[in-house]
């Protein structure tokens, strides 16, 4: 028995090596899908929330729908209707740039949201304070509301990061070579399908669990003092 | 571009996507069912002073929270089997759903628990109730009422992450989707429709979830 | 000479390092009523709450008809009880709170056939009955359907001695049953523990009503910094008081 599970971990071992730049590459794919989600995500999603708290009556009601819309329908239909329709339309993207842009237009939806909420729960007496004292509307939003919004949004942001890099995963579905599919690749090979699923899975568990302390650090840096 | 839209291709599959909806909807159920479970014997778990029990919750919930559920999703379909575990798609998939939404929902548990006052427990302590009876008669009723708000968004991403059965082709509303994409090639048309099927049941659900808050509502 | 209803033996208490209860003997005999009196911090609540066992204590006997509550001494050691045990003897005792603590989920008539029913394992109808009868004892007759939310904090608290009550305790503990109310609805609360008392209920009061006690106690306890610093007939003690302690507290409290 100890012999037995000795021989499967150096097996295991053997098989991780060959495996290694595989997995390597998964990885780095894995990141920056995360990373360029996020980012191009988090742009879209501050003038979302902006939109939805400081737009006109028709521009809110047309980013309220958007919001609805993509906040009511699954990630993975996002990655499969980008990647389905794109190539239809004519738009060469590939299933990275498709998958990307679905996974950032998931990611703008969840910032503009934080974004309007932490605006609009701050106090009206503090614009119009501003504007007693004679800011403008642009000089009031940069020196007054913004800090206080960036602060209470900050935490949350991060932990959006975490679930960027989960929902990377569904990226594997339309066939972008990241961790999970570079996983799945090389279980074909060796059959090896509970040691490679769950080293997989302690990867991505180390990646987020370092975005959350990451959060949880951000948290009390960022708390008012009081 | 050159596309025209034309709906007829989908209109005629659409009983597809409806039993696909079905589908998705007793998935959630079912997985609600046992995750509620899962997740309440973990609230009070970590709740309780007892490290013992409490570690291991804690444990649990981190490990699920930090896991991409699509991993769970294939390593209970694909690699279980390899220790003698073998279950059948759709009990694969719903029991990796209900033991991921338990980590969520430990959370929401948790948080609702802790708002029960103290007071009122030790007010049925000192009626002679069990601490059993207590927490069946007074403290869940109270913590189901109080977590009501955000139960609704959990069970509504709950029913959005069943599109991930998809992936290990349990026929649901996105698997359907995806055939019916493939076999008629009317792709803006069939992702339309589905996205408009989940985005109007994850409205039905809050609404459902809004009605009985009212309904539990205590009076004033 | 009666068994006395209450004995209570050298009852310490402590939390972490800080001892409240360093040793408190008392009886009492049934069909008494004791007033508690003492400066916050002195421990009156701390015993109260280890009568029935909300606070778990380190030292010393506490018998209700001669039985040791929460604690079974064997060889010399001592272990708690099992749950259900304690459940069987905190019904021994009724508590009404500062808080009221009305299960706000339910209707008055609900809260008080909870413990009935589930306790005493009492017929729904039964219990439904008896606490109707409860109900209008303590004047909420018209109130029983109402809900916790919907009732004035005196007539919560009327309603949670109603519901303490109706379990038939043999003794009942008040924990500052006024204190959380406006002004104007503590004498609504004062007149129900009156009537109970004229009825011959035996009542431990925590209080800071010291007209209260001086009109309703037959014997007052006063608390001091974890031991009783003075005990005998309010009519005797509030005029004589024997303590420089109690002189002072009793100066600083609203009773002249």
């Amino acid at each position: 028995m100890h012999d037995l599970l000795t021989n499967d971990l150096l097996m295991f071992a053997n098989e991780l090596w060959i495996a290694r730049l595989a997995l390597l590459k998964g990885l780095g794919v894995t990141v920056s899908i995360s990373l360029l989600s996020i980012l191009a995500g988090s742009v879209a999603g501050v003038g979302l929330g902006l939109g939805l708290v400081y737009g006109n009556r028709l521009l809110r009601l047309l980013l309220r729908g958007y919001t609805d819309i993509v906040r009511g329908t699954p990630v993975l239909v996002l990655v499969l209707a980008s990647y389905y329709i794109f190539s239809t339309v004519g738009l060469d993207l590939g299933p990275f740039q498709a998958g990307v842009l679905a996974l950032a237009v998931f990611c703008s939806s969840h910032v503009g949201e934080i974004l309007r909420g932490a605006l609009q729960a701050l106090p009206a007496g503090q614009t119009e304070a501003a504007k007693a004292i004679g800011l403008t509307f642009g000089q009031t939003f940069a020196s007054v509301l913004w800090p206080q919004a960036l602060r209470q949004i900050l935490p949350t942001w991060v932990n959006t990061a975490a679930e960027m890099v989960k929902a990377s995963t569904l990226l594997s579905v339309i066939g972008v070579a990241e961790l999970l599919l570079r996983t799945q690749e090389i279980i074909s090979r060796n059959f090896m399908s509970l040691e490679f699923y769950f080293f997989a899975g302690f990867l991505y568990f180390l990646i987020n669990f370092g975005i959350e302390r990451l959060g949880k650090f951000v948290e009390r840096k960022t708390a008012v003092p009081s | 571009m050159g596309y025209t839209l034309n709906f007829a291709a989908v209109w005629r599959s659409f009983d597809l996507l409806l039993g696909g909806l079905l589908l998705s909807l007793q998935l959630a159920a079912v997985a609600l069912v046992i995750g509620a479970a899962i997740g309440l014997v973990l609230a009070f778990a970590l709740v309780g002073g007892s490290a013992v029990l409490r570690r291991p919750a804690q444990l649990y919930v981190t490990v699920i929270r930090n896991l991409p559920i699509l991993v769970l999703i294939l390593f209970t379909y694909f690699a279980l089997p390899q220790l003698g575990v073998r279950l059948d798609k759709i009990a694969s998939f719903v029991l990796t759903l209900a033991v991921y939404s338990g980590a969520y929902l430990a959370e929401v548990f948790r948080a609702g628990l802790l708002s029960v006052p103290r007071g009122l427990k030790e007010a049925g302590l000192a009626i002679g109730l069990t601490p059993m009876q207590i927490r069946t008669s007074i403290v869940i009723p109270l913590m189901v009422r109080n977590v009501l708000p955000s139960l609704s968004s959990t069970l509504i991403s709950l029913f959005k992450d069943t599109s991930l059965a998809a992936a290990i082709a349990v026929p649901e509303l996105t698997f359907e989707a995806r055939k019916i994409n493939v076999e008629t090639f009317r792709v803006i048309e069939v992702w339309m429709v589905t996205s408009a099927l989940y985005v109007a049941t994850c409205a039905v659900l809050a609404a459902l979830m809004r009605a009985v808050e009212r309904r539990l509502a205590l009076p004033k | 000479m009666t068994k006395p209803l209450l004995e209570i033996q050298g009852l310490r208490k402590q939390y972490g390092a800080v001892e409240v209860l360093k040793g408190v003997d008392c009886t009492m005999r049934q069909g008494e009523v004791i007033a508690i009196i003492g400066s916050s911090g002195s421990g009156k609540t701390t015993m109260l709450r280890c009568i029935n066992m909300l606070e778990e204590f380190q030292g010393g006997r506490i018998l209700i008809d001669g039985d040791a509550i929460g604690y079974d001494e064997i060889a010399g050691a001592r272990r708690r009880k099992g749950e259900k045990e304690i459940a069987r003897q905190r019904a021994l005792t009724g508590m009404a709170f500062q808080q009221f603590n009305l299960f706000p989920h339910m209707s008055a008539a609900q809260n008080v056939m909870l413990g009935l029913v589930k306790v005493k394992k009492m017929g729904r109808d039964e219990a439904r009955a008896l606490a109707e009868g409860w109900l209008d004892r303590v004047g909420l007759a018209a109130r029983a359907d109402h809900y916790p939310g919907q009732l004035s904090g005196g007539q919560q608290q009327r309603v949670a001695i109603a519901r303490a009550i109706a379990m038939n305790p043999r003794l009942m503990l008040f924990d500052e049953v006024t204190s959380a109310l406006d002004p104007e609805l503590v004498g609504e609360v004062l007149q129900v523990i009156k009537a109970l008392a004229a009825e011959g209920m035996s009542m431990l009061l925590v209080t800071h009503e010291m007209r209260f006690a001086y009109e309703v106690a037959s014997r007052v306890i006063f608390m001091n910094k974890g031991v009783i610093g003075e005990e005998g007939d309010p009519k005797e003690m509030f005029v004589r008081p024997q303590t420089e302690r109690l002189v002072e507290f009793l100066k600083s409290s609203s009773f002249q």
